[in-house]
């Protein structure tokens, strides 16, 4: 169950995947279901499906390697796709953050 | 008078240069895509709207942008380049075994006979097509699956297919380069391949006459000539008169036979243009000066071409897909470096003059002419 007011999960996206979605805030998205990493990232690229293949492979739906998961100050890059994302996300206190990594110096 | 749109892919963003005829005053638009590797930018030669962008980015992916208004808006199209049925196996660098993974697209070939079709040349190699303008696209995966595909390895920049050349008559013949397997011919709109790379030599591999493992730098054909290719390989430049059956070798008086990309004038048919850099480990331009040679014989009888480029201390590279000719009567010729300058000549490589400085390294160039 998603936000109570909005019925919404709130994500922030990576400046790049911001111009592509031609968005300039975080988004909302409505989740059915259980909110987990996998029904948030596929609730994304419903809405902005632009997007399909950036975050996850189209081939394998695995997080692509330079991209993490944070969310309520914790790396949740390395945890199963199917587990469910913390309470103040799924009430839209905090984001679901779509983060590019550090990489390259 | 005709007007002339140079589409330059960097590291950093993709550039639109336009002119007119004349090719002397340039508006520079741009960066599309800032912080993005655009790896090749190309116009169809059917509709000069429609223009296709290879997007990529070590840590988003690939993404095809499209636009139809000549590149001033663009749109994300498909995306999708999943291998036909389970991939196998190819050679690594350590002789290693490693499955096909889809990597990025390196080069995008509108077709010639159809203003919907459109051609990817990707990484790790394959060639997908498309029909319906760059939104779905769909392996032709006989390349693959071709029977010396378990022997074909990477090149230093990965196991690339870079070049798609279409014959100018027959649109079920194709030309394909994938470095560092060699040539490949399809007669029958891809449902075969044929490797031609009989009489290229290649020291990095022991067997002088393996059909496969040549690395194939760039391919290029006059379409007035199409059985007549000239490719600039590894080392050597190399021509066919036969449609690939058999190459011999034309570098002659050139002062490196390395280099990247070659190109064929556009009302000239023997007429050809290499940018020879002194080695594989140096990557520059012999003596530190930035010289296109220019045969209008064929080959093996070459010019160097100086007037207008940096002739001392230039150290730059010009990669393979970043040299184009348009198709004004007196045929300009283009090319971009690593050093970010794109220079130009509007009388057929005579003379040059740089549109742009200080651009990111430059990946491609095309041109477009506008009537």
């Amino acid at each position: 169950m998603t936000d109570a007011m909005t019925g919404s999960v709130r994500v922030i996206l990576p400046a790049h995947l911001r111009a592509m979605a031609k968005v300039d805030d975080e988004v909302r998205v409505v989740v059915p279901g259980e909110v987990t990493q996998r029904s948030v990232l596929d609730a994304v690229e419903a809405a902005f499906p632009m997007l399909l293949g950036t975050i996850r492979d189209r081939a394998t739906a695995q997080r692509r390697p330079f991209v993490r998961f944070f969310a309520c100050q914790e790396d949740l890059s390395h945890q199963p796709p199917d587990t469910p994302l913390p309470e103040q996300v799924v009430q839209g206190q905090e984001p679901f953050m779509v983060v590019g990594a550090m990489a390259g110096g | 008078m005709g007007g002339t749109r140079v589409l330059v892919g960097t590291r950093k963003g993709a550039f639109v240069l336009t002119s007119d005829e004349g090719r002397t005053d340039w508006k520079v638009d741009g960066p599309h895509f800032p912080g993005w590797e655009m790896y090749h930018v190309k116009g169809s030669p059917l509709n000069p709207d429609r223009v296709y962008a290879s997007q990529t980015s070590g840590w988003f992916g690939q993404v095809i942008q499209r636009s139809d208004d000549g590149g001033a808006s663009w749109e994300p199209v498909g995306n999708d380049f999943s291998y036909d049925g389970v991939p196998g196996e190819h050679q690594w660098y350590d002789g290693s075994l490693r499955p096909w993974a889809f990597t990025r697209v390196w080069h995008l070939e509108p077709s010639i006979h159809d203003a919907e079709t459109v051609y990817a040349g990707v990484e790790d190699a394959a060639l997908f097509k498309s029909t319906d303008g760059g939104v779905g696209w769909a392996e032709l995966s006989a390349l693959r699956e071709h029977d010396t595909g378990p022997q074909w390895q990477p090149g230093a920049g990965g196991m690339c297919l870079h070049t798609v050349l279409e014959h100018p008559t027959d649109p079920d013949r194709l030309y394909v380069a994938i470095s560092a397997a060699g040539a490949f011919r399809t007669s029958d709109g891809g449902k075969s391949w044929q490797p031609i790379n009989r009489g290229l030599r290649s020291g990095e591999i022991p067997d002088q006459d393996s059909e496969v493992g040549h690395c194939v730098h760039r391919i290029d054909l006059h379409p007035a000539n199409p059985d007549v290719l000239y490719m600039q390989k590894h080392w050597d430049v190399m021509r066919s008169d036969d449609g690939g059956d058999s190459w011999h070798e034309v570098s002659g008086n050139l002062p490196s036979d390395f280099g990247f990309p070659i190109a064929v004038h556009a009302h000239e048919p023997e007429t050809v243009y290499v940018v020879p850099i002194s080695s594989d480990s140096h990557h520059f331009p012999p003596d530190g000066k930035l010289r296109v040679y220019r045969s209008r014989s064929g080959g093996n009888e070459w010019e160097a071409l100086t007037t207008g480029l940096p002739q001392r201390d230039c150290y730059v590279n010009v990669l393979r897909d970043a040299m184009a000719v348009d198709q004004h009567e007196s045929c300009g010729v283009y090319f971009g470096t690593t050093g970010g300058q794109v220079y130009a000549s509007n009388d057929s490589g005579s003379s040059w003059t740089p549109i742009v400085r200080d651009l990111p390294a430059v990946l491609s160039v095309e041109v477009q002419t506008l009537r």
